[in-house]
């Protein structure tokens, strides 16, 4: 059962969503204990909030439905910490707007789910400190992709309908969808608000919806979209209802360069074959594909450099004994409580944006960045979506990613660094199986066309 | 781009990290890699092309200048653990 059929059970009184949330809680612990894709269950919360709608008579889009959010997003009450050590003990005092759209229409949250801290990674291995690693739902030696890495296993592994909450600054949604087999759409930057979102990125994090079923990500995406006041990004234009199909006919293009040589042979094949039977064209993006990767860490090292500097241990997260100059103390807190991923981003970050480095770095990538996102739009004025794989390969082994040098790392997001720094949406679709583990396929489309990607993707689940 | 070990015990001192001896030395040839790398978008001729500080296009939004509803003093000081007086109590600043 889909969560579209079981939200309509539950408003006709065929099901107890009380009963429902416990049962759902017990198959999350289950598979917790086993594959790490929580940061927290609360369960008196849940509980709380299911009996609460189970007496009101108000009965929204969302009735009853166990709901997963990524760390990263703030929930009142309930610890918040982007999977951070360094925020460990704070509980917001205020809702997310997408928490409190998600409450107004009568979901109810089960969990804040694990990610790499503040969605620094493309695998979840840069977990906070003394935090575990999700295991990929297929293979427990392998990854789950990150930063979404908890909200894409647990999509795939429970049973009990349920839709995960999850967020993307450089690939966090497309890179988990695709190694874990499900489906992810990380909306426009501005369609969803980012009010009560903690920032990695303030001009590229996008919340978004990840799922095992298209109707599932429409129902959602519709349910979070919108212009928020309290977000000075998010953009007033208008919401269509995605719970309906509006293109029959899309132009697809398929970019020349993600099907080369470094993108896995059984990744390749599964995307030609999975729209084998769609008329598409070839194009070529030489920018995206040769800048995106520095342009993107250039960007987004330098916003999170200024952003973390708020994590100081004094309004809340870690704190430590009051001693010694302001400068000593944020330095102590801040040294003893991030990992080394964070660090390494901070002092790339702060370095790029340095007096004598900001113009040959920082001020030259968002150059670099104009530069992309033209060459998307030129795109854009031909076809309704651009194609290629989400991820140039299966999710690898945990040993061969210990292997891996930073840069190693950050090249594999080469096809999703380009959708996300030019802010365009764009969704992860399963592709097949390869050395069995999933593959995926990358829609891309122009801005504010969210549309194009859910429709697209009821066509290919035809 | 001479990346060496002064430079980033600078860096790290203005972003407020003390690193230790272990991490420098870690760190000093991962950060030289990835400069390295990151100075390939110099090759590209970006005369007359305006830097995007957002992808979509904003513009500036300001609220009216009317007091209304904001978080309590007890909400605000609720999740630290240096308080005074309803005040945040920080470290020594002279």
């Amino acid at each position: 059962m889909n969560s579209i059929e079981y939200i309509k059970k539950a408003k006709n009184g065929e099901i107890d969503i009380v009963e429902n949330t416990k049962k759902t809680l017990e198959e999350i612990k289950k598979i917790d204990k086993e594959y790490n894709y929580f940061i927290n269950i609360n369960e008196n919360y849940s509980l709380n909030q299911a009996e609460k709608i189970s007496k009101s008579n108000k009965k929204g889009k969302l009735y009853g439905l166990p709901i997963s959010i990524k760390d990263c997003v703030c929930v009142k009450d309930l610890e918040s910490k982007a999977g951070s050590k360094i925020l460990e003990g704070y509980k917001p005092v205020y809702d997310a707007t997408v928490i409190q759209k998600i409450k107004d229409e009568g979901g109810i949250i089960i969990g804040k789910t694990q990610q790499d801290v503040f969605g620094f990674g493309s695998f979840n291995t840069n977990v906070g400190k003394g935090y575990k690693i999700p295991k990929n739902p297929f293979d427990k030696e392998r990854t789950t992709g990150g930063s979404s890495g908890g909200g894409s296993g647990i999509t795939k592994k429970i049973e009990m309908p349920h839709i995960a909450v999850t967020e993307s600054t450089g690939g966090s949604i497309a890179a988990p969808a695709s190694y874990c087999g499900v489906i992810g759409l990380c909306p426009t930057y501005g369609r969803v608000s980012r009010y009560g979102l903690m920032t990695y990125s303030n001009s590229m994090d996008k919340i978004g919806v990840t799922s095992k079923d298209i109707e599932e990500i429409a129902l959602m995406t519709s349910v979070i979209s919108g212009y928020d006041r309290k977000d000075s990004t998010s953009k007033k234009i208008e919401i269509p209802d995605y719970t309906k199909k509006k293109y029959d006919k899309l132009k697809l293009v398929l970019v020349k360069e993600s099907i080369n040589e470094g993108v896995e042979e059984g990744v390749s094949k599964n995307l030609i074959n999975l729209i084998d039977k769609i008329k598409y064209d070839y194009v070529s993006m030489p920018l995206n594909f040769k800048y995106s990767i520095q342009v993107y860490y250039l960007c987004t090292m330098s916003e999170v450099s200024t952003n973390l500097s708020m994590l100081c241990g004094m309004r809340y997260g870690m704190h430590e004994k009051l001693e010694g100059n302001f400068n000593e103390y944020f330095s102590k807190v801040r040294s003893n409580n991030f990992v080394k991923e964070a660090k390494r981003r901070i002092i790339i970050g702060t370095f790029a944006r340095m007096s004598g480095f900001r113009d040959a770095y920082y001020l030259k990538a968002l150059k670099v960045r104009t530069k992309i996102i033209e060459e998307y739009k030129k795109i854009f004025k031909k076809y309704d979506l651009i194609i290629t794989p989400s991820m140039p390969n299966i999710a690898p082994k945990f040993s061969d990613i210990n292997k891996m040098t930073p840069l190693e790392n950050y090249m594999t997001d080469i096809m999703t660094a380009g959708p996300n720094l030019a802010g365009f949406p764009h969704i992860s679709i399963p592709s097949g199986f390869s050395k069995d583990m999933p593959t995926g396929l990358l829609a891309v489309a122009n801005h504010f066309q969210e549309h194009k990607l859910i429709d697209f993707a009821r066509s290919l689940k035809k | 781009m001479n990346v060496d070990e002064k430079l980033i015990k600078h860096v790290a001192e203005v972003a407020r990290l003390e690193l230790t001896k272990e991490e420098i030395k870690e760190f000093l040839p991962q950060l030289k890699e990835v400069i390295d790398s990151f100075s390939q978008i110099q090759e590209l001729n970006t005369d007359n092309v305006k830097p995007s500080y957002h992808a979509v296009e904003l513009k500036n939004v300001t609220r009216d200048d009317v007091p209304k509803k904001s978080l309590t003093n007890e909400e605000a000081l609720k999740n630290t653990k240096h308080k005074k007086d309803g005040y945040f109590k920080g470290p020594r600043v002279i």
